[in-house]
């Protein structure tokens, strides 16, 4: 039977990056997957936002590195993936969101991002045609930006495959062999394989796996509704955060919704429902469009004649504070955790794959120290992210 | 292209000239016509260009599912074949992407309506009409929605006299008839609502099915029970030039003909001889467009033989054994290539022949719009289908599973009804059935007396003839509708001419010997003009393969309960009068190939996904590195990302995929998402309209 040095569970945005990175680092790495073919899970539910401007410092780190490898991949390795820097805005209607939103920008600021509060007025600028009424300003860090995580986790992909890391699809890993509380192997729904480490990139399915070795792993997945226009002409860059709560009676409350112009000039757009709504249901709901068309359509008005072409439904596989679970655990040795991504497992990918090459070849750096302890599993799972 | 002031079948009716814009030109059209007519009125077949290759861009599915057709209508994107032209509305082309206008002023939103009712019936075509009246009849409260602006669904262009039993499916009468005989059948009842124009969007998981009511309000219907009678779409063909404007299906054809009432080409080419090719032929000669040609890929024709007949009579050349090569021009069609296929169906070099045809109707076949009734499969609601969305087959067919599937809806539901369905479900297989070929029989016939002949030889279910004799003359062998007709002579005919008349295939003459044996009077059926024949008019008289010279009318008769169809009595001699099957108006004109054609094509020529411009190549390249997963295909290549979503592409794929030796059963299918077509989104949150005339 052939070793491996490590077997990544899920093809998705976390465990490809992840795949590349170890496969670059000399790794044999094989990665498996339950679904036909490559991203085929949650990642292509995702509309492509990607920031560093997080609260919590480990995710703003990892981000702030996938947004380097973003920004120079077709540079790199010649695939456009529909980069685009323009900005995230969060918006602030009361002075209650206006203080929140200055608070935060401190605290990013400590963390040396480009972040700033900005008034009214550059808003208008950012987002021209916005309905301006109560607008206190917003925030803007113009580092931050977006990509089509279709093209992109593509070429990760075929990229990682010229490094040699293989990939088995269609095929579901049922349990992972411990010896001794030591990672030995994976068993799946076609065979086993022999391997000194695994990693946990199962998105939605990660407390499954987790499992399988005894662990009970905090993460429950919540379903979000997203859908794409058909393309115009390019009008704005930013992603658009809208953090306001909606009561709707009729169909439905929801806290937050954000979309961007991408590359393409298509408007992806994605709700957060309230309360949240917890399960892997990833089938369409009536309810959202008349939801989010009222909300987007009262924040930019001329979004009316923009025709929708499609809409989808995915999971954010959440954790009790809204960060992920990131590293090896003291249970079993060999395993590793990637999981609760919380909707951010794109823009967390790459850099986050790029550490845990450091964990398996141990060239850990002190800031992936930090990282890695601010998104441990043993860690205490109190408040929440602020701005998720 | 113009307007169609005369046709022997439709009513041309009064219509309001007013004026508009297209690219600055001041052209004029009809109120209430669609844009995308308007300007085919005004020869303009080029709407914009493709964002990604510049690609010219025009009509292609004429029913709102694509957007090719995109023009900017008094600045906002629109699709043409769905937006009324208004006065002096400013049309601009869409060249790459538009600009979403700058309408800022903020504006109120609202909520949809939301409804529940017991039965859905999702399109009123010849299934879902029969079904709703099945349903309403048993005092359910049933809405009928449909996207068009009429009943019927295809009916309404189907100008021809259908096949089947005059009891239970209106044979012998026109489908533009039947659609109004349904239609009102079905308003007359009261607890069956009827939203027109009215397009559902999707079913979801949470039981509802979204509905675009009289194409400005959305409404979420939650039904108990749901009929999907959603028809069919024509299947598309991969060829170079297989985008240009003015290669489209012959559905797409017959909107802007029998519908729209334009004269949408001059010359024309059909690809595809089955029914709907073999009718869309005719259909054009009604209106006066030229068929060049038509070309089948297998020996013969697939349709029904009297519908090849009647074009074969008009001097239409039929290639069997032949393909499309490619579609040759510009900016919009100019030419076509054929050439002949050998038994692989691979074209033999050397036998390319090329026509002068400025369109290309492509009548390959039609594969069920069935995604409505799939997802409400997969999400567990009570729905059923009937008609083209079940299987595809003629509308006669299609009106008795609507009949049947409501019954079901009806069983379920626990009413109990008088009909019996096992008799449907039988007539409903033999109304399914393919065609048997021709038989060959012999029509000589005696040469006195009076009597019908029938050029009638092949077994298909249609017997008008039988039951519109006034004097029960007329029978079928063993009196099984599928048999050949046949004059059973005990008793004389009386010359009515009803026979005659009634038939859908006009194979039918009255052949009457009595006044003079050597010059017998032969009375033939004419559908090729509106005005009525005079005495002494000069017409052609052919047989099934050349024209037997030119003869006067001795005399016309138009019966009553046949209005389009005209009876035209020509005295032959009896030589002549053997041959004879058919009259025509004109003498036919053949178009010789032309020898323009010389280039040769490679795969990144032919597009595959007409929305996101994907050639066949670049598909190729990605199957050949491994793809199996068609949602990979999506990833990488957009293909079936589109505004159609992987209606048109979908099936040209699989063939590629098969092509490069790949089994449909290894590939993963596309994952289909909502909605059905696109929608803008104020129509969601019912955005309150600034001013009238957006």
């Amino acid at each position: 039977m052939v070793e491996y040095d490590v077997i990544i569970i899920g093809a998705g945005s976390v465990g490809v990056p992840t795949a590349l990175a170890t496969a670059r680092d000399g790794l044999k790495t094989l990665v498996i997957d339950s679904l036909p073919s490559v991203a085929q899970a949650d990642n292509k539910h995702a509309i492509g936002g990607i920031r560093s401007t997080h609260s919590h410092i480990g995710k703003s780190l990892l981000c702030q590195r996938s947004i380097e490898i973003f920004s120079s991949w077709e540079e790199k390795y010649g695939d456009d993936i529909w980069w685009i820097q323009g900005g995230y805005t969060f918006l602030a209607f009361s002075e209650e969101d206006e203080k929140l939103l200055k608070d935060t920008v401190k605290l990013q600021k400590s963390y040396g991002l480009n972040i700033d509060f900005v008034d009214a007025e550059k808003i208008k600028e950012l987002v021209p045609g916005i309905n301006d009424e109560g607008l206190m300003g917003g925030t803007y860090s113009p580092k931050d930006g977006n990509a089509s995580p279709l093209l992109a986790l593509h070429s990760i992909y075929r990229n990682s495959k010229e490094l040699e890391a293989e990939y088995r699809f269609n095929e579901k890993v049922t349990d992972i062999l411990t010896k001794k509380d030591n990672v030995i192997g994976i068993k799946t729904t076609k065979g086993k394989y022999k391997t000194k480490y695994v990693i946990n990139a199962a998105g939605a399915h990660a407390k499954e796996i987790g499992s399988t070795v005894g662990l009970d792993i905090p993460v429950i997945p919540d379903s979000h509704e997203a859908g794409i226009t058909e393309p115009v002409k390019n009008f704005f860059s930013t992603m658009i955060v809208d953090i306001r709560p909606c009561i709707d009676e009729k169909f439905g409350d929801s806290k937050n919704y954000y979309f961007y112009q991408n590359k393409e000039g298509k408007i992806l757009f994605c709700l957060t429902p309230n309360p949240n709504i917890l399960g892997i249901d990833r089938r369409e709901t009536g309810l959202f469009l008349p939801q989010i068309s009222k909300r987007m359509i009262n924040l930019l008005p001329r979004l009316r004649n923009i025709k929708i072409r499609r809409i989808w439904r995915g999971l954010y596989p959440m954790t009790p504070d809204g960060n992920p679970i990131v590293g090896k655990v003291h249970e079993v040795k060999g395993y590793i955790n990637a999981v609760g991504m919380c909707g951010q497992g794109f823009m967390l990918g790459p850099g986050l794959g790029e550490l845990l090459g450091r964990l398996l070849i141990e060239k850990t750096t002190s800031q992936d120290h930090e990282i890695l302890n601010s998104l441990s599993h043993k860690r205490e799972f109190y408040g929440e992210e602020v701005l998720k | 292209m113009e307007n169609i002031t005369s046709h022997p079948i439709l009513e041309i009716p009064e219509r309001k000239k007013i004026t508009f814009s297209f690219d600055g030109r001041k052209l004029s059209g009809y109120e209430g016509m669609v844009i995308s007519s308007a300007l085919f009125l005004n020869k303009i077949k080029v709407f914009g260009h493709h964002v990604k290759d510049s690609s010219p861009q025009g009509i292609f599915c004429a029913n709102g599912q694509c957007s090719q057709c995109n023009v900017i209508a008094n600045g906002i994107p629109v699709k043409a074949c769905m937006t009324p032209l208004i006065e002096d509305m400013i049309i601009k082309s869409c060249n790459g992407l538009p600009e979403l206008p700058v309408e800022d002023k903020p504006i109120s939103v609202g909520d949809s309506e939301v409804m529940n009712l017991e039965v859905l019936v999702i399109g009123a075509g010849p299934a879902g009409l029969s079904a709703a009246k099945i349903l309403g009849e048993s005092k359910l409260n049933v809405l009928l929605v449909d996207d068009k602006d009429r009943f019927g669904g295809k009916l309404v262009l189907q100008t021809h006299k259908f096949f089947g039993s005059q009891e239970d499916v209106y044979a012998g009468k026109r489908g533009i008839d039947i659609a109004e005989i349904l239609g009102q059948s079905v308003l007359s009842l009261q607890n069956v609502q009827v939203w027109l124009n009215s397009v559902c969007l999707a079913v979801f998981s949470d039981g509802y099915v979204g509905i675009l009511k009289n194409n400005k309000k959305y409404v979420l219907v939650k039904p108990k029970y749901l009929l999907v009678a959603t028809g069919a779409r024509e299947k598309m063909l991969v060829f170079p030039g297989n985008t240009l404007p003015g290669v489209y299906g012959a559905g797409a054809f017959q909107t802007l003909v029998n519908r729209d009432l334009i004269r949408a080409a001059e010359k024309t080419f059909i690809v595809g001889g089955g029914n709907v090719g073999l009718i869309a032929g005719y259909h054009a000669i009604q209106a006066g467009i030229e068929v060049v040609g038509l070309i089948e890929a297998m020996p013969q024709c697939g349709g029904y033989k009297v519908h090849e007949d009647k074009l074969r009579r008009l001097g239409v050349p039929i290639f069997t054994n032949h393909t499309i090569i490619s579609a040759n021009g510009d900016n919009q069609v100019e030419s076509i290539t054929i050439a002949q296929i050998d038994e692989k169906f691979k074209a033999i070099s050397g036998t390319e022949k090329t026509f002068i045809c400025d369109t290309i109707l492509i009548a390959v076949g039609l594969n069920p719009v069935n995604e409505f009734y799939q997802k409400a499969m997969e999400y567990g609601l009570k729905v059923w289908v009937a008609g083209d969305a079940q299987e595809i087959a003629e509308a006669s067919a299609a009106i008795f599973t609507g009949k049947i599937e409501a019954l079901k809806i009806l069983k379920e539901i626990g009413i109990k009804t008088e009909v019996d369905l096992k008799k449907l479900q039988k007539y409903s297989e033999i109304m399914k059935a393919k065609p048997p070929p021709p038989v060959d029989i012999d029509f000589s016939h005696k040469e006195e007396g009076i009597f019908p002949v029938f050029y009638c030889n092949q077994e298909i279910p249609c017997n008008p003839c039988t039951t519109v004799c006034p004097n029960e003359q007329i029978e079928t062998i063993d009196d099984l509708i599928t048999q050949l007709p046949y004059f059973k002579d005990d008793q004389e005919c009386i010359g009515c001419g009803k026979c005659v008349a009634v038939c859908p295939g006009l194979a039918v003459l009255l052949k009457d010997y009595r006044k003079d044996k050597n010059n017998p009077f032969i009375t033939f059926p004419l559908e090729l003009t509106a005005n009525k024949l005079e005495k002494d008019h000069k017409i052609i008289v052919v047989s099934n393969d050349q024209e037997l010279g030119e003869f006067k009318v001795y005399r016309t008769r138009i019966l009553k309960e046949f209005p389009k169809t005209q009876l035209i009595t020509v005295k032959l001699p009896s030589e002549i009068a053997k041959q004879a099957v058919a009259i025509k108006l004109v003498e036919s004109t053949y178009s010789e190939p032309t020898e323009i054609y010389e280039k040769d094509f490679t795969d990144d020529d032919i597009i595959v996904c007409r929305c996101e411009r994907v050639s066949v190549g670049e598909i190729r390249k990605w199957i050949r590195s491994g793809v199996k997963d068609f949602n990979e295909l999506k990833a990488l290549t957009k293909v079936g990302m589109g505004a159609c979503g992987g209606k048109t592409c979908t099936p040209l794929i699989n063939r590629v995929f098969q092509e490069e030796g790949i089994s449909i059963d290894d590939i993963t299918p596309g994952t289909k998402r909502p909605l059905f077509i696109e929608v803008p989104m104020g129509i969601f949150a019912l955005a309150r309209e600034k001013k009238e005339g957006k």
